[in-house]
């Protein structure tokens, strides 16, 4: 099915087999490699990839180019696809490297050409154990055909990528705890500054670490155009989204959409609706970090600024509905299960604050909260916020707690007056934050209402 | 009592090893370490400083990293490990009465290996396969669209 306003999973759909590199080739594979090592220099890819302006889609969504174009003047430098795939939501890396992995990797050579990279590893998370043994066949066949190795079609640029696997630490798609765990240490992320490991990265060298769904992108940036790209999305997203739908919907599944669809369709048009055509309730719209959205705002697009502009982000794409079967005090839960299990632990306010707000909501769901709690879980979201090294004390520690907290305080707040964990009728579960906040009268007195709410 | 790997997994453990800069040999624990379960079922101390001599690290280095990541396991497991995702969109699927089917049908809690040494239970954060759950990973193999009838099949086919 031709279809023009989709570029990635077309070819899954059509080709159950594009992991052999020979019908990978029948479709034109490698075909972008060769004629970029034949007509174009290194320079002129970076400058195709930065015209494209792909934001990258491993959560963070800072452009590749710009990324590629921060890269320390100094040698070796190496590459890394960020295969780690762990955040709640998300199943669009597993979908790439499962159905086209060859894109995958012709994409990483693509990008070791234009930055002078002679070494590159696919970081996979460890319990991808079939997609490792596949990804580690496909890097064997690309060798064998002379696209990975020594002098690369003739040409004087050589290059070996490996696989490299995890073991089941969501800490490690952060991209520093990621070096680090290649590095064989603890996979703690690294203090900042450094911002970059452009600058600084794998064995303190310049390094390009691009999520899958990014490199996989680059090949067809290198195959169509920037052009092309640009007008295959919005003025804020260039190129398609891999929207995953999980959760109380009809259809879930992998969905390639313009950023420019609403989340609404993606709700109600793509996903079939709720099941049971029920109310909806929540929803997270970018994986489990993604602070949540109500039922009032999803007439926003799924444009990374614009989710970002109302306070939540796009992250991986991972969109988990939730319908008014629900309890907010369950789903809160879960989510700092996953926190606290995952804090890798090397900071304090990280490794001690998701036990505590764990512990609080856990009583809070088994009937022995205190309407005090939900002051004290804001205190504790406030405390950790902006005080770890890496992101994750952010997201997902803190903001689907603080969001479901103020979002869907009268439910939370009924949970805790009948000491159970209660499911109120959709309209009456939740207010606007603005509004919830100010139900709470404010958590506390000493503070402020911009760093409750920033 | 020193461990060694058998021919074809020193074989193997020297082809990981192949991949990193020879200065860098440190990199090779994850997969070394993923190598050695396989080959023993469980980290073991000895274990350890098998891992340890092959990337002229201390033992304690190695210890280091086996003690960090869930996948590693400290202690013997069933023959065939069970591990129910329990995140979010597979919570949202019901994973919940699967472990329940299985923790009843097993005749085991959450976390703990049958008499006979056939089945470890364990729950583990999101697969990535949300839109399939609730899932579980059996071993190397992963199960989707999890319903008790269909539990039934996979337990009752593993020896």
């Amino acid at each position: 099915m031709a279809d023009a306003s989709r570029a990635l999973l077309p070819s899954i759909e059509e080709h159950d087999d594009l992991a052999n590199i020979e019908k990978y080739i029948a479709q034109g594979g490698y075909e972008t490699l060769k004629r970029v090592i034949k007509e174009m220099s290194p320079d002129d890819v970076t400058n195709v990839v930065k015209e494209a302006n792909i934001k990258g889609r491993g959560g963070a969504g800072f452009p590749a180019g710009q990324k590629w174009s921060m890269c320390a003047d100094r040698y070796p430098r190496y590459v890394l696809a960020n295969a780690d795939e762990s955040e709640p939501g998300s199943f669009k890396d597993r979908k790439l490297l499962e159905g086209d992995p060859h894109r995958v990797i012709e994409g990483m050579i693509l990008t070791s050409y234009a930055l002078g990279v002679n070494l590159g590893y696919i970081y996979m998370r460890g319990e991808f154990f079939h997609i490792y043994d596949q990804v580690e066949h496909c890097l064997l066949e690309a060798r064998e055909k002379g696209f990975l190795g020594k002098n690369i079609l003739g040409s004087d640029f050589s290059l070996d990528i490996y696989p490299h696997p995890g073991a089941g630490a969501y800490i490690c798609g952060e991209e520093t705890g990621l070096i680090e765990s290649l590095e064989g240490n603890r996979p703690y992320p690294r203090l900042k500054p450094p911002f970059f490991p452009a600058a600084v990265g794998l064995w303190g060298q310049p390094t390009i670490l691009n999520n899958v769904e990014t490199f996989s992108d680059v090949t067809l940036i290198l195959k169509n155009g920037a052009e092309w790209f640009l007008k295959l999305g919005t003025e804020d997203t260039s190129g398609t989204r891999l929207i995953g739908v999980s959760g109380h919907v009809k259809s879930p599944g992998l969905y390639e959409l313009s950023p420019g669809i609403t989340l609404r369709e993606v709700i109600y048009d793509v996903a079939g609706g709720i099941r049971g055509d029920r109310q909806l309730k929540a929803v997270i719209p970018g994986g489990i970090s993604a602070p949540v959205l109500t039922p009032d705002e999803i007439d926003t697009t799924m444009e990374l600024g614009k989710l970002g502009s109302i306070g939540t982000m796009g992250g991986t794409g991972g969109v988990i509905v939730m319908d008014e079967t629900v309890s907010i005090i369950d789903v809160m839960l879960n989510a700092s299960n996953f926190a606290r299990h995952e804090s890798c632990g090397q900071c304090t306010p990280c490794r001690e604050g998701t036990p505590w707000m764990n512990d609080i909501l856990r009583r809070i769901h088994d009937g022995d909260g205190r309407i005090e709690d939900i002051a004290l879980l804001l205190d504790i979201c406030v405390q950790i916020h902006g005080r770890t090294v890496c992101p994750f004390g952010m997201a997902p520690a803190v903001w689907p707690i603080k969001t479901f907290l103020i979002k869907y305080y009268p439910e939370i707040k009924a949970s805790i007056e009948q000491k159970k964990a209660v499911v109120l009728p959709v309209e009456q579960a939740y207010l606007k934050q603005d509004e919830g906040y100010e139900a709470m009268g404010g958590p506390g007195n000493f503070r402020l209402k911009e760093q409750v709410l920033g | 009592m020193a461990l060694a790997f058998s021919p074809d997994s020193q074989k193997r453990a020297e082809e990981i090893l192949a991949r990193y800069p020879a200065e860098h040999k440190k990199a090779a624990v994850v997969p070394l370490l993923h190598l050695a379960q396989k080959e023993w079922g469980y980290i073991s101390p000895d274990a350890m400083s098998c891992v340890a001599d092959l990337i002229e690290e201390s033992p304690v280095k190695v210890a280091e990293i086996a003690t960090f990541y869930p996948m590693f396991n400290k202690e013997p497991v069933g023959r065939h490990l069970i591990n129910v995702c329990h995140t979010l969109p597979c919570a949202l699927a019901g994973c919940s009465d699967i472990v329940t089917h299985i923790s009843g049908k097993l005749g085991i809690g959450v976390g703990d290996t049958t008499e006979d040494g056939r089945f470890t239970l364990k729950k583990i954060e999101c697969l990535a396969a949300c839109d399939r759950g609730p899932v579980m990973l059996v071993n190397r193999e992963l199960h989707t669209h999890l319903t008790p009838e269909k539990i039934d099949t996979i337990i009752e086919g593993l020896e």
